[in-house]
């Protein structure tokens, strides 16, 4: 008898629905990444010159790496609706329910995957606009979305799971603003790999992060190295769903202090 | 209310600890089924506590627990599926329509389509909320909000509901609704309900049972009149005026009266008979030189349950329990 399905089913719906509730949240989630695009596309626009760069169009470049962090940005926030339900009492009220705790953790996943591809269109849609091309095509940009998801499925949990342990959203700020920044810039959202200093390189090869940098541009490219694409799909499930598994285990972290 | 068919719920030897707070210290109680149970208590008692962990969102330090006849530490999930809890605040989503937090609750408890949204409608109606019920529940008074929160707990007819304090903060008139619809429920639905509560005068209206709860023990329980037969006779409360001396007051009253408690300017005490008793009191007063700025006579009542067990009167110990989230103090 499963109740995980259904219960996702329900519980997404409910966190939809309150997202469109709130038109001004909608707006800003939308222009955000839009700004980033046009800022850095501005700002960084001669650093293709740099030796490392591939590509000879900075937009083509940066497209990718701002949707990666918009999901950075987006899913590190993802544990606030948490904190916001346990200060109104919903959090009690769903634990002392049937409601499967797998559910509430995938519900809050399947939430944000809807925010990040929609903000991922939009990135992709103004870099069309300022001239990017992506030869990969369709399916590039399929692939991109596909592990922007993934990465958001991690950083929700990872936001969600420690919502439940700090319980305050002070903390939860400090927790998400502390890690959101390091990780986009020790990956080559920004910069070319071969641009940044040797240690930066080393990091970023374990930065989840830059494995969907990488998965994405190498997916947009023209003649996409697949093996190397699937194997960061592969590292950003399995990250994924360990985050999920143990955030899930943080509603015990969270009872125990009740 | 006679129809006794079990145990709804058993509580043995609970006790909760907070690092150093003992929060639980030792409760055990039976409730039977198809009763209303009060558990009385000022601020810190341990009344949310004990529902946190009948409702399985807490686990006690030691002790055990069953509800519905289920263990709530072995099976959580089975005693999920039979109670309704409504916690002490409010757990309705704001963002979200009277409608939809129910339908929520109703999908939650594996209700579908037709079955769910016949129920929503038949609660909203009962609530009187079928007019709200499609505005969001932030723009909700505090009586609809509560309202909700309890038609919240009986969407899938649990056979136990919890309540925790379902009328703190309410006005006069929403608390008067509230406990016209907690009698409904539990004469014609033969609910066991559980209720917390800071108002004795609530206690002594709805509950069946009651257990008064300080400091995590039990300090009496019974039925409301059969607590308030421990007391023989009627309670004097003399208030004294500013200048008079509370010492020779009370060596005044002792002579004339029982169980003589001083509570600022205020004494008790016990007599068999109010009416005849007053005047002596008055009279020893007055041979002793001390001013009295009123004095009052009243039939035995919860609030003198509570003071003669603990010690303390309700009023103050509401008041004098420090860092629990209500602000509410008990009027009896
Ligand atoms: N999560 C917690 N962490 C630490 N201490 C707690 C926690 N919950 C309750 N306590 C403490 O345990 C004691 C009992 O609290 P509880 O909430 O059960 O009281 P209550 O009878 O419900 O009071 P009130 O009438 O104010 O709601 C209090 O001293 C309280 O401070
Ligand atoms: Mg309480």
């Amino acid at each position: 008898m499963t109740t995980l399905t259904p219960h996702t089913g329900y519980l997404t719906g409910r966190l939809l629905m309150a997202t469109l509730r709130q038109p001004a949240f909608v707006v800003i989630m939308l222009i955000q990444p839009m700004i980033w695009l046009l800022l850095f596309g501005q700002l960084f626009k001669r650093i293709v010159e740099l030796p490392g760069f591939a590509t000879g169009s900075y937009i083509d470049f940066l497209t990718p790496g701002v949707v990666v962090m918009t999901v950075l940005f987006t899913s590190g926030w993802a544990g606030m609706a948490f904190i916001d339900d346990m200060d109104r009492g919903v959090m009690d009220r769903m634990l002392a329910s049937p409601a499967s705790r797998g559910a509430m953790m995938l519900a809050s996943v399947l939430n944000q995957a809807v925010t990040v591809v929609v903000q991922g269109v939009i990135v992709v849609l103004v870099g069309l606009a300022l001239g990017a091309e992506f030869p990969g095509g369709i399916a590039g940009i399929l692939v991109m979305f596909l592990a922007s998801v993934l990465l958001a499925a991690a950083f929700s949990c990872l936001s969600n799971g420690m919502a439940l342990i700090v319980r305050t959203s002070e903390s939860l700020i400090g927790f998400s603003t502390m890690l959101t920044l390091p990780l986009s810039f020790l990956s080559s959202a920004m910069i070319a790999r071969e641009a940044a200093p040797e240690w930066i390189q080393t990091v970023s090869s374990y930065n989840p992060v830059d494995w969907t940098v990488v998965a994405s541009r190498e997916a947009l490219s023209a003649d996409p190295d697949w093996g190397a694409v699937l194997l960061r799909l592969a590292g950003l499930f399995v990250v994924a769903v360990v985050t999920g598994f143990i955030a899930t285990r943080a509603f015990r972290a969270y009872q125990k202090s009740l | 209310m006679t129809h006794v068919r079990g145990t709804a719920i058993e509580a043995v030897a609970l006790v909760k600890r907070y690092g150093e707070v003992t929060a639980l210290d030792g409760l055990s109680f039976t409730v039977p089924a198809g009763t209303v149970f009060g558990l009385l208590g000022p601020n810190g008692a341990g009344k949310s506590t004990t529902i946190k962990i009948l409702t399985t969102l807490s686990t006690p330090t030691s002790g055990a627990a069953t509800v519905a006849g289920i263990d709530v530490l072995a099976h959580p999930n089975a005693v999920r599926r039979a109670i309704g809890v409504v916690t002490q605040g409010s757990g309705t989503d704001r963002q979200a329509t009277g409608r939809e937090n129910l339908l929520l609750a109703a999908h939650i408890h594996g209700m579908r389509g037709r079955a769910a949204t016949a129920r929503v409608d038949e609660l909203l109606e009962l609530f009187d909320l079928t007019g709200a019920a499609k505005r969001l529940v932030k723009a909700y008074s505090g009586g609809m909000q509560r309202k909700l929160d309890v038609a919240m707990g009986l969407v899938h007819r649990p056979s136990v509901l919890f309540l925790d304090e379902p009328t703190t903060g309410l006005d006069p008139q929403a608390r008067s609704e509230m406990w016209a619809e907690i009698a409904r429920l539990a004469t014609q639905e033969r609910l066991t309900i559980l209720l917390t509560t800071h108002y004795l005068e609530e206690a002594d209206h709805l509950a069946d049972h009651l257990v008064i709860v300080d400091r995590g023990r039990l300090v009496a329980q019974g039925s409301p009149e059969e607590l308030k037969s421990e007391l023989r006779g009627d309670a004097v409360v003399v208030e004294l005026a500013p200048d008079a001396s509370v010492d020779s007051a009370r060596t005044a009253v002792e002579a004339m009266a029982r169980e003589v408690t001083v509570t600022g300017r205020t004494i008790r005490a016990r007599v068999d008979n109010g009416a005849s008793a007053v005047p002596a009191v008055l009279a020893e007063l007055e041979r002793a030189a001390v001013a009295v700025a009123a004095v009052t006579v009243a039939r035995p009542a919860l609030d003198d349950v509570y003071l003669r067990h603990t010690g303390r009167t309700f009023a103050a110990a509401s008041a004098s329990a420090s860092g629990s989230g209500s602000e509410e103090v008990a009027v009896a």
